[in-house]
């Protein structure tokens, strides 16, 4: 593609002036695209009220508010770009946000680090669940998690019943995560991007990243090549249940409040999240980066809305018309791509 | 699948109920012939569920008033607060011949049939805290009225921010029937009374943690000059309090409604809440007890304009369908609020 580019530069320069050409390139690339709405939505809206980013703990909120929404999104992306997705995380998240706060309240000195590595192991263990499922019935990912969502929830809610962990419940040093900061960025959102920073340089640039795409960008072709397909899918499915699993830590520290309905329906956010930022559903591309911005953008767009003053109603059905027009936009680009594609074949 | 669930549940408990009540008429009569003499000051509590903080503090309630009067005092209950659970502690109580039962209903309908044939068996009924459909009891002891409830939070939201400004409502859901029903009567209760305070915004956390939180961030970025937050939900109030006490706009904005202190108590203690509402279970069951006393010594029935003594909590007068109402909700402050566990 960039090899096309350069070849027809010279005549394309003669008909298309520079910002055009750059305009094009960008709406190419899905994440300077979103990002360029998040940043649109956010001037917006300080335009029309100043304390949207000003104001308070605005700016802390419109940071820290996304973190957990990126944790689940860019564990949903290694698992989409599989061709699979996981369904299981919301109530993976709930699960581990109460185990959470049932180690603070049984052992109130245990050491925070401990909590957070218990909730990324106990994360890991219900992906791995999801992934020997997945990865050896050869069941599709859609009706596995779609079971193991319910199980684990239905595990939660027997094991909690009616109780709700509360903030007294949990250390002050822990409860203070959600909302200290360190040169202004919050910790929680310092953790994200950190994860996130990690999961993007290995999908990009380690061979077991690659193969990640490869898989699901087509399967058979990848088996034949003899790529590890089972170990990979295996990865991934542990790779996603266990940043649910540090959701869910990050979601004890953040909220303070942990009862059976926690993280209900959060999985179809971060499947929202991941496809508004470019991740293909039927796997093979996109990137964590793109999610972590859709991630941005639909919990921003949300804080948004209300300020700008639409009604509380209408703030689902602007996120529901995002995940079209994104799966529009896609569909749209990629039979462009296509065309080109065969025109220059033709050319050839 | 919560409504699935729900739906599957209430089916499985009617069937259960309704063959457990096919099966307990049989041995009705004789029940009924083993009768009690009347007078037999014996009263039976049966909460939705045991281990429940709430229901321990009404039955203590209960427990104090029945040993002021002398009688026996009884707690059963199931571990799990389902439909057809209490069930077989009702026919037991039946079997027994207890003088009353004190029940908060786990579903309106589902313990009626064992209910009424409690009740053919000489034993009075009384619900609290949760009704039945009203022929399956003689008295139903309630915690507060819907204008009783709107009214003392638009009081105290009034009270804090100094009777003027903006405030919101952080409410349930938006289709939570007793919300809007409160909602309104705010409504009303402001506009005929608190004409400088504006109501600018009515939001709705679903009851959940996440999203009453997340609620009340953007409550406060919408509305700069906001002054106070009234949610009448005690999941609402709790995240709100939450969200405010990690906030700058702690101790500028103020928050009210309705609450459990256990829930709340961090937020009390650390000055983000002065004061919130509602009904004192223990003072519930205190109630409860004396009603079901009043039905044992025939001194009421059940029915409207009938009056009787609850010990230190005064006379009380049966209204409309057989209710009792405790009166106005309980205000707890960082005065009160280490009395209370639930």
């Amino acid at each position: 593609m960039s090899t096309t580019t350069e070849a027809q530069r010279p005549e394309a320069g003669s008909r298309q002036s520079a910002f055009v050409r750059g305009l094009s390139n960008a709406l190419r690339s899905r994440e300077i695209a979103v990002a360029a709405v998040l940043v649109l939505v956010v001037v917006l809206t300080t335009l029309k009220s100043p304390s949207f980013l000003f104001g308070g703990d605005n700016f802390r909120d419109l940071l820290v508010t996304p973190s957990i929404l990126l944790l689940l999104a860019v564990g949903q992306t290694a698992v989409i770009i599989t061709r699979s997705v996981d369904l299981s995380v919301g109530s993976t998240l709930g699960l581990t946000a109460y185990l959470t706060g049932k180690l603070f309240s049984t052992y109130p000195d245990l050491p925070i680090v401990v909590v957070f590595l218990a909730g990324l192991a106990m994360g890991a263990v219900l992906g791995l669940v999801n992934g020997v499922l997945v990865a050896f019935g050869r069941v599709p990912a859609l009706v596995i998690t779609l079971g193991t969502m319910y199980i684990y929830r239905g595990i939660f809610l027997s094991w909690a019943g009616s109780d709700r962990i509360t903030a007294s419940d949990m250390p002050p040093g822990f409860l203070d995560l959600g909302t200290s900061s360190i040169l202004g960025i919050p910790i929680l959102t310092i953790i994200a991007l950190a994860v996130l920073a990690i999961v993007g340089y290995y999908l990009h640039s380690h061979r077991g990243g690659r193969e990640l795409y490869a898989i699901g960008s087509d399967p058979d072709a990848a088996t034949l090549y003899g790529l590890p397909v089972t170990r990979r899918i295996l990865a991934a499915f542990v790779l996603s249940g266990a940043l649910a699993g540090l959701a869910g830590v990050v979601y004890a520290a953040r909220y303070g409040t942990v009862s059976s309905g926690a993280g209900v329906g959060i999985e179809l956010q971060a499947v929202g999240a991941a496809v508004i930022g470019g991740v293909a559903i039927f796997g093979g591309a996109g990137t964590v980066w793109g999610a972590a911005i859709g991630a941005f953008l639909l919990v921003t767009i949300n804080r948004a809305l209300p300020v700008i003053g639409i009604q509380d109603f209408w703030q689902r059905a602007v996120v529901g018309a995002l995940i079209i027009g994104a799966i529009v936009l896609d569909r749209v680009l990629s039979a462009r791509q296509e065309r080109k594609l065969v025109e220059e074949r033709d050319h050839a | 699948m919560k409504f699935i669930n729900r739906r599957t549940a209430a089916l499985t408990a009617l069937a259960l109920t309704a063959s457990l009540a096919l099966t307990a008429c049989g041995s009705d009569d004789e029940s009924g012939s083993n009768g009690n003499g009347g007078g037999d000051a014996s009263v039976t509590f049966l909460p939705k569920n045991l281990g429940n903080p709430y229901f321990d503090t009404s039955d203590a309630g209960g427990k104090k008033a029945v040993e002021e009067f002398g009688g026996k005092f009884e707690e059963v209950g199931p571990d799990t607060a389902t439909p057809d659970a209490q069930v077989p502690f009702i026919n037991t109580a039946a079997q027994q011949g207890v003088g009353a039962l004190v029940v908060s209903a786990n579903d309106p309908k589902a313990i009626c049939d064992a209910l009424n044939e409690a009740s053919d068996a000489g034993v009075k009924i009384v619900t609290f805290d949760s009704d039945t459909e009203a022929d399956c009891r003689d008295i139903y002891v309630n915690q507060a009225s819907s204008e009783g409830i709107a009214k003392a939070q638009v009081d105290l939201i009034a009270e804090q921010i100094g009777d003027s400004g903006e405030i919101a409502i952080l409410s349930a859901a938006a289709n939570a029937t007793n919300q809007n029903a409160w909602i309104e009567l705010m409504e009303k209760e402001l506009a005929a009374n608190h004409p400088n305070i504006k109501l600018v915004d009515t939001v709705y956390g679903d009851d959940d943690d996440q999203t009453s939180f997340d609620k009340t961030a953007a409550l406060l970025q919408s509305h700069p000059n906001l002054k106070g937050i009234v949610s009448p939900t005690t999941v609402g109030i709790a995240a709100a309090a939450r969200y405010l006490s990690t906030s700058k706009s702690k101790g500028k904005v103020a928050l009210t409604g309705l609450g459990t202190p256990n829930q709340m108590r961090e937020y009390v203690e650390n000055g983000t809440v002065t004061a919130f509402a509602l009904w004192n279970p223990e003072d519930l069951g205190y109630l409860a007890a004396f009603a079901a006393k009043a039905l044992i010594d025939g001194d009421i029935e059940g029915k409207k304009g009938d009056t009787f003594e609850a010990g230190e909590l005064g006379e009380y007068t049966v209204g409309d369908n057989g209710e009792v109402l405790l009166g106005d909700p309980f205000v707890f402050n960082a005065d009160n609020i280490g009395d209370f566990d639930f």
